[in-house]
């Protein structure tokens, strides 16, 4: 077990470094700079180049990457050209909404989808499975802008129960916030479910096919026992997976549903940063992302040991 | 007795309650689209900073009316000297800035100086270039020398880029403005809104409403929900591809009104073959203005034939010089000896105009035998290779400077074109302050540009704005970047 983790957490390590190198090097290629974005067409080209050194750009490469990575390494992440201000306060600002954002997508998108895999699997080939499945076919082609505008026009426009869009804030309170991140939480977690849903019941009819489910049954095991105990849990490692990249998406890959929802979450911060060639924003962003996800990944894997006792044995 | 007091209290009651039916709202959410960088005006270039601050926290000596014109603001007179080089402000007395320090002529010089220092990053540092000194007569009074004489500096005086700042705040301006305008910044949350409340002790004329709150929303598709489910109600820069589903909805007012942004296709006019007027000529005669404002701009918009708004008091229409003529273009390519057509490319921002526009220009031009290979880029981008490194064959841009025909006598602009001629007639312009010779000269510098087909000119963008049918006194057009609330009130 030990080893198992030591060996996940060098992987980490090196994953993280080699992504900080091709991050910075991909935004350094891109054309465009973001003092002449600043101050637009009027200027002159002095004047640019004065901003340029006030924002620390004429620097040398190597310079710049090594003063970048080391902050990182002692978790400062630098100062946004644009905005002048923290880039970590960027993000925490962010993450306000983009955290609880993807925690409720994906508890609701679990709350669905793991019942009606199940449902589907052990009904399989009857009505119920081919109806289930079937919505969980349209759930993935429906386009989520599309399905975020309609629930916009049935639950803001006519309704009027939740708001079109926006985010108050935490501040005046937590149901104003909730409420304001109830429909993009829906329009994200549909989509998600029907993967879920779909992963959830192929998984688990695999492993009803397996010997040790007859045999369980075969010695009196009621049928829902097996299904739960042996089948379920069994099932899970490729579910664990699929969830674990879903909550990485969820986490910075909504930006279509934040700009429908006009909310000011993690994925328009990278996307704003990105026109605005506030490179420092973006190149810390993306380091952060990166961590998240390695750390999403090691969790899981961490998570297998734990439905899986085999892997915990393992060197 | 009893009766009368019943029938008193009854009119009472229901005269309160009259008033309060009466008494109108105060508050309004504003949906703009694009999130400025930070809030200060006097340090970016970005038009989003001066929507959301311009007349509302921060005022100039001057200020730009609704339709252009140049107004008194902080400096209530002024007088000019003969030689039309010494500006003598008289201030407003008793304005404060909104952390309570006094406006006074020292801030004046203060501002003025700090935008024209050498280590300025004004994005239109250009509008202080004439200005030699500025000198403190008396709180009230401050005198501005200039080394020659300006004809548009009371107007320069009144852009977004030169309002009045004091010393304690100018260096937090970007995080927390401090103005002396009727609205005082209170929020700022990331991403999301920018919130101005009114403040109390302003020294003009009061405004109707006690809080404003910009909202940013990037995605044109959630304009209109946002505005029937009354989340925000007004779009000032509406997208003009959703106003079939609010214009006939009797709840709404659509205005549209006028830019200062012209709309043109950029020609390198260096780059062979585009040095060649003829060619430049073609270009003009191939374009068909109607389908594009028709295609790129639903049909909004009017057409230009120089680079100057047609709501423009100096504009002359110079539209009919280059009718759309396939014909004429091919006989002028002929001439060029390009009768076989070349091949160039047409490099496209992101924003509708140009990307639709491009599509349809390139099929005109395609007509008339010249391909043109679309390569589509980003603003950062487009700054980067077409304006800075002048890489580019053609491009589509909207110039939304106001009064901004003199950039084609710039050294080194990126439509690479030189003519001594011009350059004389816009050097005369800045040294002269007489309307009638400046419209004149203004006349004279639209006829080279349309003489020499130095872009092809399509059209002035258009302002649209939706809001509210109960909601007056906001800008029908843009004469400057700025989004004016000072006037601004709901009805009833």
């Amino acid at each position: 077990m030990t080893v198992y983790l030591l060996k996940r957490l060098a992987i980490a390590l090196a994953t993280l470094v080699l992504a900080s190198i091709v991050v910075f090097a991909v935004l350094e290629i891109l054309p465009g700079d973001p003092a002449r974005l600043m101050l637009g067409m009027n200027a002159s080209a002095d004047q640019v180049e004065l901003l340029r050194n006030q924002m620390g750009l004429n620097a040398p490469l190597l310079l710049r990457y090594l003063h970048w990575a080391g902050g990182l390494a002692s978790l400062d992440f630098g100062r946004s050209y644009t905005y002048s201000v923290p880039v970590i306060d960027l993000v925490r600002e962010r993450l306000a909404v983009s955290l609880p954002l993807a925690l409720i997508a994906l508890a609701l998108s679990t709350l669905i989808a793991i019942p009606v895999g199940l449902y589907s699997a052990s009904r399989r080939g009857r009505v119920g499975d081919t109806v289930a499945m079937g919505a969980a076919q349209l759930g993935v082609a429906v386009p989520n802008f599309w399905f975020a505008l309609m629930l916009i026009y049935v639950f803001a426009v006519w309704l009027r129960l939740v708001p079109a869009g926006g985010f108050p804030g935490w501040g005046p309170g937590a149901w104003p916030a909730l409420k304001s991140l109830l429909l993009p939480a829906v329009a994200l977690a549909l989509p998600q479910a029907a993967i879920l849903a779909r992963v959830t019941r192929s998984a688990l009819i695999e492993v009803l096919n397996e010997d040790y489910i007859r045999t369980a049954r075969a010695k009196g095991l009621p049928y829902r026992a097996v299904l739960w105990r042996h089948a379920l849990r069994n099932a899970m490692i490729p579910v664990l997976t699929i969830l674990g990249l879903q909550f990485a998406f969820l986490l910075a890959g909504t930006i279509i549903i934040e700009n429908v929802f006009y909310l000011p979450g993690l994925g328009r911060l990278v996307f704003q940063a990105i026109t605005q060639r506030d490179l420092i924003v973006v190149e810390s962003v993306v380091m952060l992302l990166v961590a998240a996800v390695i750390a999403v990944n090691l969790l899981v894997d961490l998570s297998y040991a734990v439905v899986d006792p085999r892997l915990r044995s393992r060197p | 007795m009893r009766l009368w007091k019943t029938i008193l209290a009854a009119a009472v009651l229901s005269m309160a309650a009259g008033n309060q039916a009466l008494a109108a709202r105060t508050d309004l959410v504003i949906g703009i689209p694009l999130e400025p960088p930070h809030l200060d005006p006097t340090a970016g270039a970005a038009a989003a900073i001066k929507e959301v601050l311009y007349a509302n926290v921060f005022e100039g000596l001057t200020r730009i009316g609704q339709n252009g014109e140049v107004l008194p603001d902080l400096a209530e007179s002024w007088t000019i000297s003969d030689d039309g080089k010494v500006y003598t402000f008289k201030l407003h007395t008793g304005v404060k800035f909104h952390d309570g320090a006094d406006f006074s002529a020292d801030d004046v010089k203060f501002s003025l100086d700090r935008a024209r220092a050498d280590n300025s990053v004004n994005a239109q540092k250009g509008l202080f270039a004439a200005i030699d000194k500025v000198d403190v007569i008396d709180p009230a009074t401050v005198k501005v020398t200039l080394k020659n004489p300006q004809g548009s500096f009371l107007y320069n005086m009144g852009w977004g880029d030169a309002v009045m700042v004091s010393p304690k705040s100018a260096d937090t301006n970007k995080e927390n403005p401090v103005g002396t305008g009727p609205f005082k910044f209170q929020n700022w949350a990331k991403g999301s809104s920018i919130t101005l409340v009114k403040s109390d002790h302003y020294w003009g004329a009061p405004v109707f409403l006690d809080k404003v709150e910009f909202r940013i929303v990037p995605d044109a598709a959630a304009y209109v929900p946002a505005l029937l489910s009354g989340d925000i109600q007004a779009f000032p820069f509406f997208d003009p591809d959703s106003l079939a589903q609010v214009k006939d909805d009797p709840r709404f007012k659509v205005v549209i009104g006028s830019t200062e942004g012209e709309t043109i296709l950029s020609i390198n006019n260096k780059k062979p073959p585009f040095d060649k007027l003829q060619v430049r000529q073609a270009i003009s005669y191939a374009l068909d203005r109607k389908a594009i404002i028709d295609g790129a701009s639903a049909g909004l918009g009017l057409p230009i034939g120089s680079h100057m708004s047609p709501a423009n008091k100096d504009y002359v229409d110079l539209t009919g010089l280059y009718p759309h003529n396939v014909d004429k273009a091919k006989e002028l390519l002929k001439e060029a000896g390009l009768e076989n057509g070349f091949k160039a490319t047409l490099k496209l921002p992101p924003p509708s105009y140009a990307r639709l526009g491009g599509e349809i220009i390139a099929s005109e031009l395609r007509d008339v035998g010249i391909n043109l290979e679309i390569i589509p880029v980003e603003w950062a981008q487009w700054l980067d290779q077409v304006f800075t490194k002048k890489d580019y064959d053609l491009t589509i841009v909207s110039h939304t400077e106001p009064n901004d025909i003199d950039i084609y006598s710039r050294k080194d602009y990126y439509f690479n074109y030189d003519n001594p001629t011009f350059d004389k007639v816009i050097a005369d312009l800045n040294l002269t302050s007489d309307e009638a010779k400046r419209k004149e000269l203004l006349g004279e510098a639209q006829k080279i540009l349309a003489d020499d087909a130095v872009v092809g000119f399509l059209y002035e963008l258009p302002k649209v704005g939706v809001w509210d049918a109960k909601l007056q006194g906001l800008w029908e057009n843009a004469p400057i970047q700025a989004n004016d609330l000072t006037k601004v009130k709901w009805s009833e």
